[in-house]
C-alpha cells in the first residue's frame, strides 16, 4: 500500500459476502425445517391423537422448532374449525 | 474417558486433514494417547501429511473386516509417543465402511486406553462424512473465510445437529467448535476478508482456533511433517492455541489483527 492507495476507495467486498450469506443462510435454515428431522413424523402423530377429538385440517397444524440464545423451542400450533368451537 | 472429535467442513481443500493432523500431535504432545483416523475411504492423505505413508500395511477397512488386528494396523507415530495414525484404504469403495464397524473400532480404542479419537472427514455429505461425525462428541468445523466454504459449514451444522448418534439418543449436542483457517489479516482489515467475528456471527459458533495463511503448510505438507511441529511457524503457534482451548484452557486469540505499521511504511509502501 503505498500514497496512491489513500486515493483509491475500494468496495468493501467482505461486506457483501456476510450480507449474502446471512441471507442465503438463513433461508437454508428455514428450509431445512430448521430442527430435528423428526418434525415431520411428529407433525403427523400429533396430528392423528387431535384428530381422534376434533376434525381438523391437516395445514391447520404447525410445528417449528426456534432458536434463540442457544435455547430450543418447539413451537406447535393447531387452528380448530370454525363448528368444533 | 474417550474422547471423539471429528474434523469437518462440507468443502474439500480448507485444510481438514492439515488441522487432524496438527492437533492429533499437539494433544499428544502434551502426553494424551491419540489415535486419528482416516475416514476419505479410498483417498487416503493423512498419511502423508502425517509422513508415515510408507509404513501403511493394513488400514482401517482392514480392521473393519477382520483382516487384521487393530494393533497391527495402528501406526506408531516415531516422533510423537502417545500418537498412533489409522490409514484410510485406498482401494476399496466407500461402502465398505459401516456404523457397526466403526464403533466396534472405537470402542477397542477406549478399552486400549485411547484419550482422543480425532476423525478426519472426506469431504462432501456422503457416507463417510457422515461416519466420521456420527460417534462424535466434538466437532471441529474447519471454515475458510470465503463464502462457499461458510454455507458448506452451515450444512455440515445442520447435520452434526440430527444425524449423530448424540442427537438420536437425545444425549446432549455434539460440541461444535470453529476453526477458521487461511486467514489473512491484512485482507481482513483492507474489508476484503471476512473477519474472525464475521464468520463466527453467522454461524453462531465459539472459535477454538484461527489460522493464519501460511507458506508453512505447504513445507510442512511437502516434508510430511504436521505443521504444528515447526516451532517457528504462526501456524504451529495457532494450532498450539487451538489445541489448549480444546482441553479447556483460556486463550487468547493471536493472529488476526495486521501488524501496526508505522509512518513511514504506510506512506511508503512495505
Amino acid at each position: 500500500m503505498g500514497l496512491l492507495a489513500l486515493f483509491r476507495r475500494s468496495p468493501p467486498s467482505a461486506h457483501v459476502a456476510k450480507e449474502r450469506l446471512r441471507i442465503i443462510i438463513q433461508q437454508e435454515r428455514n428450509a431445512r425445517g430448521g430442527g430435528p428431522d423428526y418434525l415431520p413424523l411428529l407433525r403427523r402423530e400429533l396430528l392423528e391423537v387431535i384428530r381422534k377429538y376434533v376434525n381438523v385440517d391437516p395445514a391447520a397444524v404447525q410445528i417449528n422448532v426456534e432458536r434463540e440464545d442457544g435455547q430450543e423451542v418447539l413451537e406447535f400450533s393447531v387452528a380448530l374449525p370454525e363448528k368444533a368451537r | 474417558m474417550t474422547e471423539i472429535i471429528v474434523v469437518t467442513s462440507g468443502k474439500g481443500g480448507v485444510g481438514k486433514t492439515t488441522t487432524s493432523a496438527s492437533l492429533a500431535c499437539g494433544l499428544a504432545r502434551r502426553g494424551k494417547k491419540v489415535a486419528v483416523i482416516d475416514f476419505d475411504i479410498g483417498l487416503r492423505n493423512l498419511d502423508l501429511i502425517m509422513g508415515c505413508e510408507r509404513r501403511v500395511v493394513y488400514d482401517f477397512v482392514n480392521v473393519i473386516q477382520g483382516e487384521c488386528t487393530l494393533k497391527q494396523a495402528l501406526i506408531k507415530d516415531k516422533r510423537l509417543e502417545t500418537l498412533y495414525v489409522l490409514a484410510a484404504s485406498q482401494t476399496r469403495d466407500k461402502d465398505a465402511l459401516s456404523s457397526e464397524g466403526v464403533r466396534r473400532v472405537f470402542d477397542d480404542l477406549t478399552a486400549d486406553g485411547f484419550e482422543y479419537i480425532v476423525c478426519d472427514s472426506p469431504a462432501g455429505i456422503e457416507k463417510g462424512a457422515h461416519l466420521a461425525m456420527y460417534f462424535a462428541d466434538r466437532a471441529v468445523v474447519v471454515v475458510n473465510p470465503e463464502v462457499s466454504s461458510v454455507r458448506d459449514s452451515d450444512r455440515i451444522l445442520g447435520l452434526l445437529s440430527a444425524k449423530t448418534l448424540r442427537a438420536e439418543q437425545g444425549n446432549g449436542q455434539v460440541k461444535e467448535h470453529l476453526l477458521l483457517t487461511r486467514y489473512s489479516p491484512k485482507r481482513v482489515a483492507t474489508g476484503e476478508m471476512m473477519s474472525v467475528g464475521d464468520v463466527k456471527e453467522i454461524l453462531g459458533l465459539d472459535v477454538v482456533g484461527v489460522v493464519p495463511e501460511s507458506v508453512d503448510v505447504l513445507a510442512a505438507s511437502n516434508a510430511g511433517i504436521p505443521v504444528i511441529l515447526n516451532e517457528n511457524s504462526d501456524v504451529s503457534r495457532a494450532y498450539e492455541d487451538a489445541v489448549a482451548r480444546l482441553l479447556g484452557e483460556t486463550v487468547p486469540l493471536r493472529f488476526v489483527d495486521e501488524p501496526k505499521k508505522g509512518f513511514f511504511a504506510r506512506m511508503f509502501g512495505g
